[in-house]
C-alpha cells in the first residue's frame, strides 16, 4: 500500500501561517529569533574577545562592573521589554469567542478526533470525524476535551495548540485567512499510535463552506447499485454498527467515527491514508497492521469480493 | 556535652602553622591505619568518599552511554520517514527510557557523584559526615538502575513518557507492569538522591577546613549546597506523586480520575514542582564546576564571585516559581500564565550573570585553551544558545506553538547538553589528574570536544526547524513530505558524530585513566583550591587553615605544610577515622567528629532495599516484604553502632584549640541532618495537603461528596490529645536526660514505652473513625485524599515507633546516658515533628471539610 497521502511541505507548519493568530505568533518568533541571533553573536563575540584581544583591550571586560552591566542591566532591560510585548501578544491570542463564532466540538480518542459541529440558526448540528472544514474570515472557536487520555490539538497554520483534557473544557479560537488545505496533529503522547493521529484541515470561502456544512448534515446516501446495496448488507452483517453511525440507518454506534459521509473526507485512519475504495479496503481487512494499537479489530476473515463490496459502500458515504 | 564558644579564635588569623614538623612517625601510622581501605572482595565494604565517589561517577557514565544509545537506535528509526527499525512499541519505551535514565540515572546521580567526590577534597574535610549513608545511597542506585534497565529487554520498561502524565498511566490505560517499574524504580532511586542531599548540606554547612568561612567557601560548594536544598524541596513533591498515582494503580484510589472527582492536572503540578527545578538541580552543579575550572584555566580569581553565589541562590529560589510554564496549553487563565512567564523569563538574569562573570575572569586573566577550557567554550556557546530559546518558550504565546514540538527537543539539548554534560567532561578533563596517576591526553580531548560539539549542533539545531514545520515529540515516525526528511537525516548524522566522541573518550580513559589514592598526577593546572593539596585515603594529612578563596595562590608553602602535618589535626587523637566539624558560619572548629568506617550493613541494607521495591514492582508481595523487613534489620543494625559517645577526653588539634571528641544538639551534625529530613517530611505532607486542597477547588460543592456524614470531634479530638500527650512524655524523658553527671534514669524508657502506644492509638482512632463514617477511598477523590493522609501518617507514627523501640534497647545496653544522647535527640525531634503533622492531618480531614460546607 502507499503510505503516501497528498501532504506537501508546509500544510502542518507554524511558518506559514493562514489565520490570525498563527501570523501573530509568526510574528512573534521573528522577533525573538532576530533578537536571540543579535544577543548570541554579541556573547560569543566577547567571548572570543576575552580569550584573544590583547590584555590592554579586553581589560575593560575583566571587570565586576562588566558583569553586572551585561549579565544583571542589559538582561532586565531586555527581558522586560519582551515581557511587555509578549503581554501583548498573549492578550491578543486566542481571545475569547463572541456570538458571530462558529463553535465546533472536538474530542480526542485514541487515537482519532471526534468532530461536532454545533447547531447554529438554521444550520443543523452534525458529526464527522477527522477533519475540520472552516470558512474564512469568521472567528472559529474549538471546544475541546478527551474521551480517554489527554491529548493536544495543534493546527500550526492556523493557531497555537490546547490540550485535550478529561473532564475539562478547553478552547480554541482563531480566524482562517488563506483557502488552503492544511494538516493538524496530536501533541501530547497518548498511547502507541500518538504518531498516527492527525487530522485535515480545510479553509474555505464562507459560500463554500455552507454548501459542504448542509451536505454533512443531510442523511447518508442510499446504495446506488446491487454490489454497493450488497455491501451495505455486509456493513450490518459485520457489526460494523456497533461502532459507527450512519445517519439514516440503524447505524449508531458510537465508540468509532461517525461514517455517514465519511467517502466525502480526504483521508482516512486519521489523516494517514488517501481516501479512496482500495485504501478503505485495505483498512478494513487489515486495520492493525496498518495502525496496531487501534480500537478497530482488523476484519481479515472476508472474502475479496465481499470486501470491495463493503468498502465501496463504505466509499459511497459521501 | 557543648563545645568551646570560641568567637576570638581566629581574630587573628594564624600566620604560621600550629605545629612543628617534622611530625612523629606513628602520627601518619595511626591515620593510614584508622583509613585503610578493605581489601579483596571485602571492598564492597568501602565507604570512603574518594572510592565511592569515584564508583559512582562510573555508575552514572554507565548509564549515560546505556542511555545514548537507546538515543541512537531511536535517531536510526527516525533518519527515514516511514521508517521501520523499530515498532511504535518498543520505540514509545526507548524515549522514556531515555529520558527517565538520563535524568534519574545519569544527571543527578552524576553531579551527585562527584560531589561526593570532589566536595570534601575541595573542603580539605578527610570524608562526607555520613560516609556509608553516601555508599548506601551509590549501592541502592547501582542495583536499582540496573535492574530498572534491564526492564527493556523483557519488553515491560515504562512506555508513556518520562513525565508519566495520567490518566495514560493509570490502571485504565496502562494495565501492564511497565508503569509500575517507573513508579516504583524510579521512586526509590529519588529516595536515594534525597538521602545524597542531606549529606551534601550537613557537608557544606559542617565539615569544612578551619577558617573557611561563608564568603571564603568554593562557589562549587555553593552550587551543591542551593542543588540539595533543592532536592530537599523539590523531590518531595514527586515522591508524593508517585505514591499518589501508585495507589491509584494499585488500589483504585482515584486521585487523577475526573469522573470520581479527581483531576490528570494535579499530577501535571506535583511533577512539575518537581521538575522544573530538577533542570536546575542538574544545572547548577555544572556551573560550579565551571566557576572552578575558568579561574585556573585563567589563572585568576573569578570575577564576581558575590554576585555569582546571589546567582545561584537566586536561580534556584526562582526555579520553584515557573512550573506551570510547562503547563501552558493546558487551558489555565491567561492571568496566571503572565505570572509564571514572568518568572521564566527572570529567571535567565541570574544565568547571565554567570555567563557574564565567567567571560569577564578569561577577560582579566589569560585562557590556555586546555581541553578542559574547549568544553568550557562550548558548553558557553551551546548553553547561550539553549538559554536564549529559553527566554522563547517562556513567552507563552510563542510557547503554544513550540511546546511539545521538536522545537522543545532541541532547546531542551542545548540546555542540558550544553549546560550540564559539557561541564561534566571539562570536569572529567579538569580533575583526571585528582583521581589518576596519568592525566588524560590533551590531544585525544581535542578529539572528544570537536567531534562532540559539532555533533550536537548538527544532531540539535535543525530540530528547532523541525519542530515550527510541524514535527511533534514523541513519534515513532512522520510522514514523507512534510519537508522532515532532510533534518532528521541531518539529525541523526550528528547523533552518531556525538557517539564517536563519547567513544574518543572512553578509548582515552582505558588508556590514560588509572585510579590513584596518594600518587595521583597532581596539580597539573596550577589550580588555587584545596582538592589540590597532596591527599591519601585519608584525604589531606593535616587541615589547613584558610585565609582566602584561592588559599594554594596565596600560600605558596601551603601544600608542603599540609603534607608535612603542620597544620590543624595532623593525627587521629581517637584512633578513629575522624572528621573536623566547623561552625557554619565562620567556619571555626567545633569537634571531632568520629566517622563510621567499612561495614556490611549499610551495604545489605540497600541490597534489600532495591529487591524490596522491585519485588513489590512485579507483584512478588510476600517475598517483597520479606526484604524490606531484612533491609529494616540492617538499618538497625548500622544505626546501632553509631552515636559512640565521648570515648575520650577532648582533644588538641594544634594552636592551643582543643575540641571535644563528642556534643550533641544543635551542633551536632546528626542534629542538623534530622532538621533537614524534617523539612522533607513536611514538604512531602505540605504536597498532600496541596493535593487535599487543589481537588476542592477542582470539586467546588462537592467536597466532602453528597450524601456523606462527616464524623463528629470526638475521634478526633481525642487522637490530638493522644498525640500531644505522647509528645509530652518524650520531652519529660528530656528533661530527666540532662546533666553532665551521664545520669541515666529508668524514667526515660518507661516514659517512651508509655508514649509509644499513645501514638499509634491515636492513628489507629483517627482510621477507625473516618472508616466507620462509611468514607471510601475508591468511591471519590476525597476519600482517597484523606486515607492517604491517614496512610502518610500511619508511615510516620510506624517509623517514630521503631525509633523508640530502638532508644530503649539503646537505654537498655547502656548505650544512652545525659551526655551521650543523640540517638534520644534524633528520636524526640523526629517525634514531635509527627506529632504536629498528626494534627494538623486532624485538622483538615475533620474540620477542613466542615468549613467548606459537608
Amino acid at each position: 500500500m502507499v503510505l503516501e497521502l497528498s501532504a506537501c511541505t508546509g500544510v502542518q507548519s507554524a511558518l506559514n501561517p493562514a489565520a490570525d493568530d498563527a501570523a501573530r505568533l509568526a510574528r512573534l518568533s521573528a522577533v525573538l529569533f532576530v533578537g536571540a541571533g543579535v544577543i548570541f553573536f554579541g556573547v560569543s563575540a566577547l567571548l572570543l574577545h576575552a580569550i584573544y584581544a590583547r590584555p590592554e583591550r579586553r581589560r575593560w571586560l575583566g571587570r565586576r562592573q562588566a558583569v553586572v552591566a551585561g549579565g544583571l542591566v542589559f538582561p532586565i532591560v531586555t527581558l522586560t521589554a519582551l515581557l511587555v510585548y509578549g503581554f501583548g501578544v498573549l492578550r491578543l491570542t486566542n481571545i475569547p469567542a463572541d456570538n458571530g463564532s462558529l463553535r465546533i466540538e472536538v474530542v480526542g480518542e485514541q487515537y482519532w478526533w471526534r468532530v461536532r459541529y454545533l447547531p447554529e440558526a438554521a444550520e443543523a448540528a452534525f458529526t464527522t470525524a477527522n477533519e475540520l472544514q472552516v470558512p474564512i474570515g469568521r472567528r472559529i472557536e474549538l471546544i475541546v476535551t478527551s474521551a480517554d487520555v489527554i491529548h493536544a490539538i495543534w493546527i500550526p497554520n492556523f493557531a497555537g495548540k490546547v490540550d485535550m483534557i478529561p473532564g475539562r473544557v478547553t478552547r480554541l479560537t482563531f480566524i482562517a485567512e488563506k483557502p488552503g488545505v492544511y494538516r493538524g496533529q496530536c501533541t501530547e503522547f497518548c498511547g502507541d499510535q500518538h504518531a498516527r493521529m492527525a487530522f485535515d484541515v480545510v479553509a474555505l470561502e464562507p459560500a463554500a463552506f455552507d454548501a459542504w456544512r448542509r451536505q454533512q448534515a443531510e442523511k447518508a446516501q442510499e446504495p446506488a447499485t446491487d454490489f454497493l446495496e450488497r455491501g451495505r448488507t455486509l456493513f450490518f452483517r459485520n457489526g460494523c454498527g456497533n461502532c459507527h453511525a450512519v445517519r439514516g440507518t440503524e447505524a449508531k454506534g458510537q465508540l468509532g467515527p461517525d461514517l455517514t459521509h465519511v467517502g466525502s473526507r480526504r483521508s482516512i485512519g486519521a489523516a494517514q491514508f488517501p481516501n479512496n475504495v482500495g485504501t478503505l479496503a485495505g483498512w478494513i481487512a487489515d486495520t492493525q497492521h496498518l495502525k496496531r494499537g487501534a480500537r478497530m479489530p482488523s476484519f481479515g476473515s472476508l472474502s475479496g469480493e465481499d470486501l470491495r463490496a463493503l468498502a465501496g459502500y463504505v466509499a459511497s458515504l459521501r | 556535652m557543648n563545645a568551646p564558644d570560641t568567637p576570638e579564635l581566629f581574630e587573628h588569623p594564624p600566620k604560621q602553622p600550629p605545629h612543628a614538623t617534622p611530625r612523629p612517625a606513628e602520627e601518619l601510622g595511626g591515620l593510614k591505619k584508622a583509613w585503610e581501605t578493605p581489601k579483596g572482595w571485602r571492598l564492597v565494604t568501602a565507604v570512603n568518599n574518594v572510592y565511592v565517589g569515584i564508583w559512582y561517577v562510573a555508575t552514572a557514565f554507565v548509564f549515560f552511554i546505556l542511555a545514548g544509545i537507546l538515543a541512537l537506535i531511536m535517531r536510526t528509526q527516525l533518519a527515514r520517514p516511514e521508517g521501520a527499525v523499530v515498532g511504535h512499541d518498543l520505540y514509545n519505551q526507548l524515549f522514556t527510557m531515555h529520558g527517565t535514565v538520563m535524568m534519574f540515572l545519569f544527571a543527578v546521580p552524576a553531579v551527585e557523584a562527584a560531589s561526593v567526590y570532589l566536595l570534601p577534597n575541595m573542603q580539605a574535610a578527610r570524608d562526607l559526615p555520613f560516609p556509608r549513608l553516601s555508599a548506601y545511597a551509590f549501592w541502592a542506585y547501582l542495583i536499582g538502575g540496573l535492574v530498572f534497565f534491564t526492564s527493556l529487554f523483557w519488553g515491560v520498561a515504562p512506555n508513556t513518557g518520562w513525565y508519566m502524565y495520567p490518566p495514560l498511566t493509570s490502571y485504565r490505560y496502562s494495565p501492564g507492569d511497565n508503569a509500575d517499574w517507573w513508579l516504583l524504580g524510579i521512586g526509590f532511586i529519588e529516595i536515594s538522591a534525597i538521602a545524597g542531599a542531606i549529606e551534601i548540606i550537613v557537608g557544606v554547612m559542617k565539615t569544612r577546613s578551619v577558617g573557611m568561612s561563608i564568603d571564603k567557601l568554593p562557589v562549587y560548594s555553593w552550587a551543591m549546597l542551593v542543588f540539595a536544598v533543592m532536592i530537599v524541596v523539590g523531590f518531595p513533591a514527586i515522591i508524593l506523586g508517585t505514591i499518589l498515582l501508585e495507589l491509584e494503580r494499585a488500589f483504585h484510589w482515584p486521585f487523577f480520575i475526573a469522573e470520581k472527582g479527581g483531576d490528570p492536572l494535579l499530577w501535571q503540578h506535583l511533577f512539575w514542582f518537581f521538575g522544573h527545578p530538577e533542570v536546575y538541580i542538574i544545572f547548577l552543579p555544572a556551573t560550579g564546576m565551571v566557576s572552578m575550572i575558568v579561574p585556573t584555566m585563567a589563572q585568576t580569581p573569578l570575577v564576581g564571585y558575590r554576585l555569582v553565589v546571589l546567582a545561584l541562590i537566586a536561580t534556584g529560589f526562582l526555579s520553584f516559581g515557573l512550573w506551570v510554564h510547562h503547563m501552558y496549553t493546558t487551558g489555565l487563565p491567561k492571568i496566571s500564565f503572565s505570572f509564571f512567564s514572568a518568572a521564566s523569563i527572570a529567571v535567565a538574569v541570574p544565568s547571565g550573570i554567570q555567563v557574564f562573570a565567567w567571560i569577564a575572569t578569561i577577560a582579566a586573566g589569560r585562557l590556555k585553551l586546555t581541553t578542559p577550557s574547549l568544553f568550557i567554550i562550548g558548553f558557553l556557546v551551546i548553553f547561550t544558545l539553549g538559554g536564549l530559546t529559553g527566554v522563547m518558550v517562556a513567552v507563552a504565546p510563542f510557547d503554544w506553538q513550540a511546546h511539545d514540538t521538536y522545537f522543545i527537543v532541541a532547546h531542551l539539548h542545548y540546555v542540558l547538553i550544553g549546560g550540564m554534560v559539557f561541564p561534566l567532561f571539562a570536569a572529567f578533563y579538569y580533575w583526571a589528574p585528582v583521581a589518576s596517576k596519568r592525566a588524560l591526553s590533551e590531544r585525544l580531548g581535542k578529539w572528544v570536544f570537536a567531534l562532540m560539539f559539532i555533533g550536537v549542533n548538527i544532531a540539535f539545531f535543525p530540530m528547532h526547524i523541525a519542530g515550527l514545520i510541524g514535527m511533534p515529540r514523541r513519534v515513532y515516525t512522520y510522514p514523507v513530505n512534510m519537508g522532515l526528511d532532510g533534518l532528521n537525516l541531518v539529525s541523526t548524522a550528528g547523533a552518531f558524530m556525538i557517539a564517536a566522541g563519547v567513544a574518543v573518550f572512553l578509548y582515552d580513559l582505558a588508556r590514560n585513566f588509572r585510579f590513584a589514592v596518594d600518587d595521583n598526577a597532581g596539580n597539573v593546572w596550577g589550580a588555587g583550591t584545596l582538592e589540590w593539596l597532596p591527599n591519601g585515603t585519608y584525604a589531606t594529612r593535616s587541615i589547613p587553615y584558610v585565609e582566602s578563596r584561592d588559599p594554594l595562590w596565596t600560600r605558596r608553602t601551603l601544600s608542603k605544610e599540609v603534607e608535612d602535618g603542620a597544620w590543624y589535626l595532623p593525627g587521629n587523637p581517637t584512633g578513629w577515622r575522624e572528621a573536623l566539624v566547623t561552625s557554619p558560619i565562620e567556619g571555626h572548629p567545633q569537634y571531632i567528629l568520629q566517622i563510621p568506617g567499612p561495614g556490611w550493613a549499610h551495604v545489605l541494607a540497600a541490597v534489600f532495599t532495591a529487591a524490596f521495591f522491585l519485588l513489590l514492582t512485579v507483584k512478588a508481595v510476600y517475598p517483597a516484604f520479606a526484604c524490606g523487613v531484612v533491609a529494616l534489620g540492617c538499618v538497625i543494625w548500622w544505626a546501632w553502632q553509631l552515636d559512640p559517645g565521648p570515648i575520650r577526653p577532648p582533644a588538641d588539634i594544634g594552636g592551643g584549640i582543643v575540641l571535644p571528641v563528642y556534643v550533641t544538639g544543635p551542633m551536632n551534625h546528626a542534629w542538623w541532618a534530622m532538621i533537614v529530613l524534617m523539612v522533607v517530611s513536611g514538604m512531602t505532607f505540605t504536597c498532600l495537603i496541596f493535593s487535599y486542597l487543589f481537588l476542592w477547588v477542582v470539586n467546588p460543592g462537592t467536597w466532602p461528596p453528597a450524601g456523606l456524614t462527616l464524623p463528629g470531634w470526638i475521634g478526633p479530638g481525642l487522637a490530638g490529645c493522644l498525640y500531644l500527650t505522647a509528645s509530652g512524655a518524650i520531652a519529660l524523658a528530656s528533661r530527666f536526660l540532662r546533666g553532665e553527671d551521664r545520669r541515666s534514669p529508668y524514667a526515660v524508657p518507661v516514659l517512651i514505652a508509655l508514649a509509644l502506644p499513645l501514638a499509634l492509638g491515636a492513628n489507629a482512632l483517627d482510621l477507625w473513625t473516618q472508616w466507620h463514617s462509611g468514607l471510601s477511598p475508591e468511591a471519590h477523590a476525597y476519600g482517597a485524599c484523606v486515607f492517604a493522609i491517614i496512610a502518610l501518617q500511619a508511615f510516620f507514627v510506624a517509623t517514630t515507633a521503631i525509633m523508640g523501640v530502638f532508644t530503649i534497647a539503646r537505654w537498655l545496653a547502656g548505650k544512652l546516658d545525659s551526655v551521650r544522647r543523640s540517638t534520644f535527640d534524633n528520636t524526640m525531634l523526629f517525634w514531635h515533628y509527627t506529632t504536629a503533622q498528626g494534627l494538623l492531618g486532624l485538622l483538615v480531614t475533620y474540620g477542613f471539610p466542615h468549613v467548606t460546607g459537608g
